[in-house]
């Protein structure tokens, strides 16, 4: 498995790039694509669709390796992880760049004004010490820390999937797929450590049951 | 590709926009090279015969600004009764039969009845008018549509003083259209104006755009515009005009109250809940063309504010 690591790093990374290397195709409308009637929101919406779901590829590793023993899977989640917030980052810049031509008022304003963004540039906001934070340097250097730190991306997962619920018109088909999915990795996350809290109870249980039974006093 | 009412004009007769678009260029040039006599071109409210819909009249006040693309306008559409993607209508609205269709007329009015499209058209002369279309979610085509004014058509069912509202009702056969299954709005497609913004002279009676027949997408064979008001107001494949007294039931003012209200004219100063109205993206421009400053009633203000005299605009949304 060790081995065959560097081709699979290679194909996921190629997997990752592709997204954006058909947006680049579109948007200079080669080979007959294009990016269609309203290319803005086109890009947007296409950053922000890939940024999310290699966000819940990123929450599904752990699952994965827990029920079928691929430990080397962790090696491919930091790609997938900073695959996913490149494209939310891109994104954001986006946004600001063909939505607001960098006015920095409506920014601030668009922020604090519509839940949607309020909750979307949380999660970016919150993203990037994880971003930053992925190198090998700084998980030996945090250790512990480091592990703590990276848990924000359940709130991350669950604002990102908040964001886009609350900015559909009315079908909310799609975000609830998403909200039922993450529902499910976050489900499987609290079910194994409740599991793990259970056999480590059941430990002490089964070493008190050899004590003897005179000790136990009656209440009065 | 379900047939469009029969006008007598083949699909191969059809002018190809570009040509259509710079037919005045093109006319002009003819005569300057001395290859049509000037008294050709003297007649402007008739064009060439070969592929136009009709006689279309030349609507003076039609926006200078540069239309969208034929591509654009019947590429990206919101027909929720095809599906909920921009590229759902185009794709799905195949099934669509605009052939025969007619109009039921009831409610408060002198001459109600069912009335075929035919009937319908037949005394009313079909104009140009390139309007700007705004739609709710902040995006914007300027539309080059073929219509008559609504006032001339609804005089004709003889409204009552009791008539204060219309309300439009769209298709809604299963059989037709797909998207009819997902109750994403309240079927059918219901839409209302007072009867003083129904009988304003903007308000269009629309059968077709750029020069040719409806497509089913952009709701044939027959659709109501408003230009003043964010596009869903416009009703598509109208198939009853309902008068009434009191104000109708709206779809999408049944689906969000506080999002989409009853008058929902193009306001910058009233956000939609959710999302700002103080911009637009002007589609037609490409990727960087940025946004544009939406106008209060679309830029239409000159010719609509008197309608909401004294009416507070942020309540009545």
């Amino acid at each position: 498995m060790t081995r065959g690591l560097p081709v699979v790093k290679t194909l996921v990374f190629c997997a990752c790039l592709a997204p954006f290397v058909l947006l680049v195709l579109r948007a200079l409308e080669i080979g007959g694509l294009s990016l269609g009637a309203d290319p803005q929101a086109e890009v947007l919406k296409t950053c922000g669709m890939t940024g999310l779901n290699l966000l819940m590829l990123t929450l599904c590793v752990t699952p994965i390796r827990r029920s079928t023993g691929l430990n080397r899977l962790v090696a491919l989640r930091r790609m997938l992880g900073v695959f996913s917030f490149s494209y939310l980052a891109l994104h954001f810049v986006v946004y600001v760049a063909l939505y607001i031509g960098f006015d920095w008022d409506t920014l601030v304003e668009d922020i604090a004004k519509r839940p949607y963004i309020t909750v979307g540039f949380t999660a970016l906001v919150l993203m990037t010490p994880l971003a930053v934070t992925s190198t090998n340097g700084f998980q030996r250097r945090l250790g512990r820390r480091w592990v703590k730190l990276h848990r924000l991306v359940y709130a991350i997962a669950i604002l990102a999937v908040v964001h886009y619920w609350w900015q559909v018109k009315i079908d909310v088909s799609d975000p609830l797929l998403y909200a039922v999915l993450l529902a499910v990795l976050l489900g499987v996350r609290v079910a194994h450590w409740r599991s793990v809290e259970r056999r480590r109870t059941h430990s002490i249980d089964s070493k008190a049951a050899v004590a003897p039974t005179y000790q136990r006093v009656e209440p009065p | 590709m379900s047939k469009p009412f029969d006008i007598g004009i083949k699909p191969s007769e059809i002018t190809p926009e570009a040509v259509f678009l710079r037919r005045r260029t093109l006319l002009a040039a003819a005569v300057a090279c001395g290859l049509l006599p000037r008294a050709f071109t003297a007649a402007a409210a008739t064009i060439p015969a070969d592929g136009a819909l009709k006689d279309l009249k030349e609507w003076p006040d039609s926006t200078t600004e540069k239309p969208a693309s034929f591509q654009a306008v019947t590429t990206y559409n919101n027909f929720y009764e095809f599906g909920t993607d921009k590229g759902d209508p185009a794709a799905n609205a195949g099934t669509l039969k605009p052939s025969p269709w007619s109009v039921q007329v009831t409610g408060e009015a002198g001459k109600p009845g069912t009335f075929t499209l035919e009937d319908i058209l037949k005394p009313h002369t079909l104009e140009e008018r390139i309007y700007r279309h705004r739609c709710v979610e902040a995006w914007s085509m300027v539309i080059p549509w073929v219509g008559f004014q609504l006032a001339d058509l609804l005089k004709r069912f003889e409204p009552t003083s009791r008539a204060k509202y219309v309300q439009f009702f769209t298709l809604a056969d299963r059989a037709q259209m797909p998207g009819i299954r997902y109750p994403v709005l309240d079927w059918p497609y219901r839409e209302g104006l007072t009867i003083e913004e129904a009988m304003h002279p903007l308000t269009l009676a629309t059968v077709g755009l750029y020069g040719k027949v409806l497509p089913n997408q952009s709701g044939a064979p027959l659709r109501i515009v408003i230009p003043w008001k964010y596009g869903f107001k416009g009703a598509k494949s109208v198939v009853r005009i309902h008068f009434l007294e009191r104000q109708p039931e709206t779809s999408w003012n049944m689906a969000a109250p506080r999002e989409y209200g009853f008058y929902s004219n193009v306001n910058p100063n009233r956000p939609h809940p959710r999302w700002s109205q103080a911009m637009e993206r002007r589609l037609g421009g490409g990727l960087f063309s940025g946004t544009i400053a939406t106008k209060i009633f679309n830029g239409y203000g000159e010719q609509v504010a008197q309608l909401y005299q004294g009416l507070d605009l942020s309540k009545n949304y």
